[in-house]
C-alpha cells in the first residue's frame, strides 16, 4: 500500500469524508460492544485501588487510539530550564474581540448563546495570569469547519467556532460562543460525541500543556462516549463537566457556565513571600 | 526577595479567590480532528500562517527541523499537531510575545504546526543553545493527535557535540537504544531530521513530570 493510501486511511477512519465506510473494520462494532469494553475498564480500575486523574493513553474502547498510544513506560525526568518556562503572549497575539465567537461573521450565528468562564489555576490554585486560552468547537448543528468534516448537517456562515483569549490578572478567562450540539463519528455503529468545547491551555512551564474538552451537565451521552469514558476515575470526569451558574447568565440574553481549569503543579519555585501580589 | 520582572507568564504569589476545594489537576483529551489547518490560502482554528516559522527562512542563521510522525503499524499519523519551545543559540529562554502574529524579526521560541497528509513537520528556526553548562542542546518538543487521548512530551537533541550529549544527565539515564529516539540526524543539506514514532519496536521516548500526570 502507498504512503498516500496509508494517510487517507488514517485520516478516513473515524471522520465522515465519504458517504460510506471506508475501511473494513470501520463502524463495524456495535455501541453494546463498546460499553462492555468500558464496563470492564471501570470494574479494573475500581478493584485496582489506584487513583487516575487523567485519561489512559491505552483505551481501545476508542479504537484510534489502538495504534497511537506508547507501549513503554514514560522516562520520569525532573524539569529544567526551558521546561519550566513558557511562551508569553500578548496583545500583539490576540485581539480582544476574539473571546467573541457571535460577532466573528456577517451576521448573528444561530443556535443557544451562552457564555463560558472560570479561572486558569496551577494545582497551588495560583492563578495562571496573562497567558493564552484557546478554543474550538462544533456549531449548534454539530458541523465543524473543516475540510474532513463531511457529516450532513449545516454550516453555519456566521460561526467559526474558533476564539482566543489572555487570562486576567486573576487568572479567568471567558468566551461568548454559541452552544455546541452534539455529532456523530464512525468509532462504531452509531457512536454520537457529547456536546463539547475543545480547549487548548498553557502553563507558567511548559510540562503544564495541555489540551482537553469541556462538556455541558447532564448530557446523556456521557456513558456512551469513549472519549470521555478514556478517563477511568467518575471523579476525574466530572472536572470536564461545567456548571450552569445562572449568576452569568444575562437578562433576555445568553445563559452561563463556569468551568475552572487546574494545570498540573507548577515545578518551580519563586524566592518571594506567598502574599506578595 | 526582588526579582527581575519577567514577561514571562508567571503563577505567583496568592491563590486566586475562593479556590476550589479540590485542586487535582484538570484530565486532559485528546485534540481529536478537526483542530484546524492552515496554508496559503486560508488558516482555521489552532494551527496558523507562520506558526512553524520561528525565522523566515532567509535569516542567515535558519535551520530545518523536520520529519514524520508515525504510529505502532509504521503508517503515517495525518492529523497530528506539533510545538516547538526552545532557547535561542546562545542558550537563552525568549520572552517575547508575538509567535501568534510574527513580525518577521523578533525570535520568541515558540512554533506550532499541523503535520500535512503524509504525516510530515518542518520547522524554520534558530539552533538552540545549551540550556546550563552540562547540558547537551535540544527542543522541547509536545505532540498531539486523534487518537492519542493526552499530549506527549519529548526532547529533540541537536546531534553535533558528541561529548555535551555524553554528559547529558537525562540521555545518560537511557538504554543507547532508546537514547537515539531522542536525538536529531544532521543530513548532508545541513538540516536537521527527527521522526515521532508514537509506539512500536523504535518508540519515540517520552517525558513524564513531577506533579504532571501522564
Amino acid at each position: 500500500m502507498a504512503v498516500e493510501d496509508h494517510a487517507e486511511k488514517n485520516l478516513d477512519e473515524e471522520n465522515f469524508t465519504a458517504p460510506t465506510v471506508t475501511g473494513p473494520d470501520a463502524a463495524a462494532d456495535r455501541q453494546a460492544d463498546i460499553n462492555r469494553e468500558v464496563r470492564q475498564h471501570q470494574e479494573q480500575y475500581r478493584v485496582s485501588g489506584a487513583r487516575e486523574s487523567q485519561p489512559r493513553l491505552d483505551y481501545a474502547p476508542y479504537r484510534s487510539s489502538v495504534l497511537r498510544h506508547p507501549t513503554k513506560d514514560p522516562h520520569h525526568t525532573d524539569p529544567e530550564l526551558i521546561e519550566l518556562t513558557s511562551p508569553a503572549f500578548g496583545h500583539r497575539d490576540v485581539h480582544d474581540l476574539e473571546s467573541d465567537l457571535t460577532v466573528q461573521g456577517g451576521g448573528e450565528p444561530i443556535g443557544e448563546r451562552i457564555k463560558i468562564r472560570g479561572r486558569v489555576m496551577d494545582s497551588a490554585g495560583r492563578p495562571v495570569r496573562n497567558q493564552l486560552v484557546e478554543i474550538w468547537q462544533a456549531n449548534a448543528a454539530g458541523r465543524y469547519i473543516h475540510k474532513r468534516d463531511q457529516h450532513p448537517a449545516p454550516l453555519d456562515p456566521n460561526f467559526t467556532g474558533v476564539g482566543r483569549c489572555l487570562t486576567g490578572d486573576d487568572g479567568s478567562y471567558e468566551f461568548t460562543t454559541i452552544k455546541p450540539g452534539p455529532y456523530p463519528w464512525k468509532n462504531h455503529r452509531n457512536a454520537w460525541r457529547p456536546a463539547h468545547v475543545h480547549f487548548s491551555l498553557f502553563g507558567t512551564d511548559f510540562t503544564q500543556r495541555m489540551i482537553t474538552q469541556m462538556y455541558f451537565p447532564g448530557d446523556p451521552l456521557f456513558a456512551l462516549d469513549p472519549i470521555y469514558q478514556s478517563i477511568v476515575d467518575p471523579k476525574a470526569r466530572e472536572r470536564l463537566v461545567a456548571s450552569y451558574d445562572h449568576d452569568v447568565s444575562e437578562h433576555e440574553w445568553l445563559l452561563g457556565y463556569t468551568w475552572d481549569i487546574v494545570l498540573g503543579g507548577s515545578n518551580r519555585t519563586w524566592m518571594e513571600p506567598e502574599d506578595e501580589n | 526577595m526582588a526579582r527581575e520582572e519577567l514577561r514571562t507568564p508567571v503563577s505567583r504569589g496568592r491563590t486566586v479567590e475562593n479556590p476550589p476545594a479540590d485542586l487535582t489537576p484538570t484530565p486532559g483529551q485528546t485534540i481529536g480532528p478537526f483542530f484546524g489547518y492552515a496554508n496559503a490560502h486560508e488558516e482555521v482554528g489552532l494551527p496558523y500562517r507562520g506558526g512553524p516559522e520561528l525565522v523566515s527562512r532567509a535569516h542567515p542563521e535558519a535551520s530545518r527541523l523536520h520529519g514524520q510522525v508515525y504510529d505502532g503499524a509504521g503508517d503515517v499519523i495525518p492529523d497530528a499537531m506539533l510545538e516547538i519551545w526552545q532557547a535561542d543559540p546562545q542558550g537563552r529562554i525568549p520572552e517575547e510575545t508575538g509567535s501568534l502574529n510574527r513580525d518577521g524579526y523578533t525570535f520568541t521560541g515558540w512554533g506550532r504546526q499541523a503535520v500535512d497528509r503524509l504525516g510530515t513537520y518542518s520547522f524554520t528556526t534558530l539552533e538552540p543553545g545549551a540550556p546550563g553548562q552540562g547540558h547537551a542542546p535540544y527542543f522541547l518538543m509536545v505532540i498531539f493527535a486523534r487518537g492519542l487521548l493526552n499530549r506527549l512530551f519529548t526532547r529533540v537533541y541537536l546531534p553535533d557535540d558528541e561529548q555535551a550529549l555524553a554528559d547529558d544527565p537525562l540521555l545518560a539515564s537511557l538504554p543507547a537504544e532508546r537514547r537515539r529516539t531522542m536525538i536529531a540526524t544532521r543530513l548532508d543539506d545541513g538540516s536537521l531530521h527527527h521522526d515521532i514514532r508514537l509506539q512500536g519496536d523504535r518508540e519515540t521516548v517520552f517525558l513524564a513530570y513531577p506533579g504532571i500526570e501522564s
